[in-house]
């Protein structure tokens, strides 16, 4: 059974196992152990980001592409679901329609780029991406009678999801089980079969053929594989997957727009995330996405007393000061790059075997 | 090497190169193409010189990241904190000169700026030496972690950029004489883009014969051709490639100041908006070459202006389609350098 749905690829760390343990534990029970909205919607957005970052990783961990252009997907699916259900109302419909309208558009947008640009080496790729990803951004803030511009949209979802409605009319274990909790449990049960999903297609054959070209493409076309058709499907595999990591975050804030899907700074979160969870391997998204928003949650708020405990020092305050927790998880990035590629997942991996 | 005659060649000349003019023909036909799109006269000249002053901006910042990645095969995707820093650089170097800035002088303006860009370009030459040491040199050859690694440096360079400016947007003043238009006839051309595209030739001409005509120069284009073979000839390839690094560095400090001046207003996201232009510019050049990196330059800004003003909703796409186009009839770029 749990191999099964592992698909065969354990944590293989003591260590790593408890982890993400905690981890699981902690999201499914979100809304019976926090209270408070501001838990929550950190464990929401911990789902979506595991999601986003495991597809992220299916790219740079598993295949080798660089791409810039994943916050673009991301930002798809949230339009997509975002302006549906913002134009024709809050039904069931008009959302699985919104989603497979943004998967449509996605998966043929990610195959388009893929055809253009994978010929080429990986730089070009990157680079490619990145112009992409900043047209695609200037244009959705551009057709603001469409898209809302710099200030998105916001919708209403089905009315299940909406926080006045009540699932029970007793609170189980002191928590009113309302539209919200209902709401957060479907971004749930989506990102654990999107990390499962993906868990399955990294270890098929087809996964190792992508860890095959990853680390020697012309070896793998020499054995006969197609590089570019398994690069682009890849990439569109990954494409998908961010795309409904985007209608996650939009059902659950309820809102999208350039800042909280499309931005480049979101780009740069899902590579630190990446990278510093471990390139290569999933479980690396789930510690990945944890850690960073856990710090970016509370981090500062620590670095806030830092700051104030220095007061008087020289440059100490300001390098502590609670907007520059980026700074630290940059040089823990540009640090993990060279000491440790393989991140926490990969550190702990080789410590047990 | 004394014993084999070289082989009689037919003739003691060297072959001509070609000279390959089509893509210089580009610039124009597209500068052609959008007058009667955008109708009057006047405004096209405008909108031409602007985007020629534009142009030379983003090539003096994407030639050293070109050369850079022709020789050593390097891409450095940090470029962008080089021209942020270069800024920031300038930025206080004139807050300390306001005096010779606020002067109608235009001598003391010029003086003023003229320090300014050359300790920004300093500061920025330094900071890329630092940064070829500590960041890009262990990750020679390996391109994902090239990648990952020059993109660390920019955030990490980002966020100290706050820690030492601050973090709020800052005016950048242009000196008073540069300030304004001259009026030739009906067009107005404003000041500063007339020094813009002055120091955008003297740039590039000072690369040409640079290049073309010194030793240094000579290195520099085998070491783009064939870094290995210029290694076995017994010159130290990695201090040529330290010193292109600097002074690419150092040119993108000066392309930060210029356009840091052109916008007035400075953030330290400044560099992340120029390289996707510049990025597009060096893929249509060709990766590795000067010539086609200022064609490109002038051809991206072009598309910009002339789309921002016919249809401004679409700018940054239809530099998008232009690279698409050029790709298709030169998938190398439009200067393909030999070993690519």
């Amino acid at each position: 059974m749990l191999n099964t749905l592992l698909s065969g690829d354990y944590p293989r760390s003591r260590i790593l196992t408890g982890v993400l343990l905690a981890i699981v534990l902690g999201l499914a029970f979100a809304p019976f152990l926090f209270s408070g909205a501001a838990a929550i919607n950190t464990a929401a957005k911990v789902c979506i980001f595991i999601v986003l970052v495991a597809s992220y990783d299916l790219l740079l961990g598993y295949t080798g592409i660089v791409s810039f252009a994943h916050t673009m997907f991301f930002g798809i699916g949230g339009y997509g679901v975002g302006l549906g259900l913002y134009a024709f109302g809050a039904s069931w419909g008009v959302l699985a329609l919104g989603i497979l309208l943004a998967l449509l558009v996605g998966v043929v947008l990610a195959f388009l780029i893929g055809l253009l640009s994978l010929r080429v080496r990986a730089i070009f790729y990157a680079m490619i991406t990145l112009a992409v990803a900043s047209a695609f951004l200037i244009l959705a803030t551009q057709f603001s009678e469409y898209t809302g511009g710099e200030d998105g949209r916001s919708f209403s979802v089905p009315q299940v999801l909406r926080p006045g409605y009540r699932l029970l009319d007793q609170p189980v274990f002191g928590t009113v089980i309302n539209g919200r909790v209902l709401a957060y449990y479907l971004v749930f049960a989506m990102a654990v079969t999107l990390f499962l999903l993906a868990l399955r297609v990294v270890n098929s054959p087809f996964g190792r053929v992508l860890q095959a070209i990853r680390e020697n493409d012309m070896r793998a076309e020499a054995l006969g594989y197609r590089v570019v058709y398994y690069r682009t499907v890849a990439n569109c595999l990954a494409a998908g997957m961010a795309v409904l990591a985007g209608a996650m975050s939009a059902i659950w804030l309820r809102y999208t727009g350039p800042d909280t899907t499309l931005s480049f700074a979101i780009m740069l979160d899902i590579l630190l995330m990446v990278v510093i969870g471990g390139m290569g391997t999933l479980y690396g998204a789930v510690v990945g996405a944890t850690l960073f928003i856990v710090a970016q949650n509370y981090l500062q708020k620590l670095m806030g007393t830092a700051s104030a405990a220095t007061e008087g020092l020289p440059l100490l305050p300001k390098l502590l000061h609670p907007d520059r927790w980026l700074l630290l998880l940059g040089i823990l990035f540009v640090l993990s790059v060279y000491f440790f590629p393989t991140g926490i997942v990969g550190r702990l991996r080789g410590k047990s075997g | 090497m004394t014993a084999a005659p070289a082989p009689a060649s037919p003739s003691d000349t060297l072959p001509a190169i070609r000279h390959d003019y089509l893509p210089i023909l580009l610039p124009v036909a597209l500068s052609a193409l959008a007058l009667p799109f955008v109708g009057n006269p006047t405004t096209w000249v405008t909108l031409t010189v602007a985007a020629l002053a534009m142009g030379m901006m983003i090539f003096v910042i994407a030639s050293g990241l070109t050369l850079v990645f022709g020789l050593m095969d390097v891409l450095n995707f940090g470029h962008g904190a080089f021209i942020a820093v270069g800024a920031y650089i300038a930025l206080s170097v004139l807050a300390l000169l306001s005096g010779w800035v606020q002067a109608d002088s235009l001598l003391w303006n010029l003086m003023a700026l003229g320090l300014a860009v050359t300790v920004a370009m300093v500061g920025t030459g330094l900071l890329g030496l630092a940064f070829e040491r500590v960041i890009v040199r262990p990750v020679y050859g390996q391109h994902l972690k090239q990648i990952l690694i020059t993109m660390g440096g920019l955030i990490v360079a980002e966020q100290l950029i706050h820690v030492i400016w601050g973090g709020d947007q800052k005016a950048m003043a242009l000196p008073a004489a540069l300030r304004g238009a001259v009026v030739i006839g009906e067009v107005a051309i404003e000041r500063f883009r007339i020094l813009t595209v002055a120091v955008g030739l003297v740039v590039f001409a000072a690369m040409l014969i640079v290049l073309n005509r010194t030793r240094i120069g000579l290195l520099i284009r085998a070491g783009v051709e064939n870094a290995e073979m210029v290694e076995a000839l017994g010159y130290r390839i990695r201090r040529l490639f330290v010193g292109v690094f600097a002074v690419g560095s150092a040119l993108a400090g000066l392309g930060g100041v210029l356009w840091a001046l052109y916008r007035e207003t400075l953030t330290a996201a400044i560099g992340g908006d120029v390289m996707v232009l510049v990025f597009i510019v060096i893929i249509i050049g060709g990766l590795g070459s000067v010539g086609g990196c200022f064609i490109g330059a002038i051809l991206v800004a072009m598309m910009a202006n002339y789309t921002a003003f016919l249809l401004p909703k679409v700018a940054l796409a239809s530099n998008i389609l232009l690279m698409v186009a050029i790709l298709m009839w030169r998938p190398q770029g439009l200067y393909p350098v030999a070993k690519r």
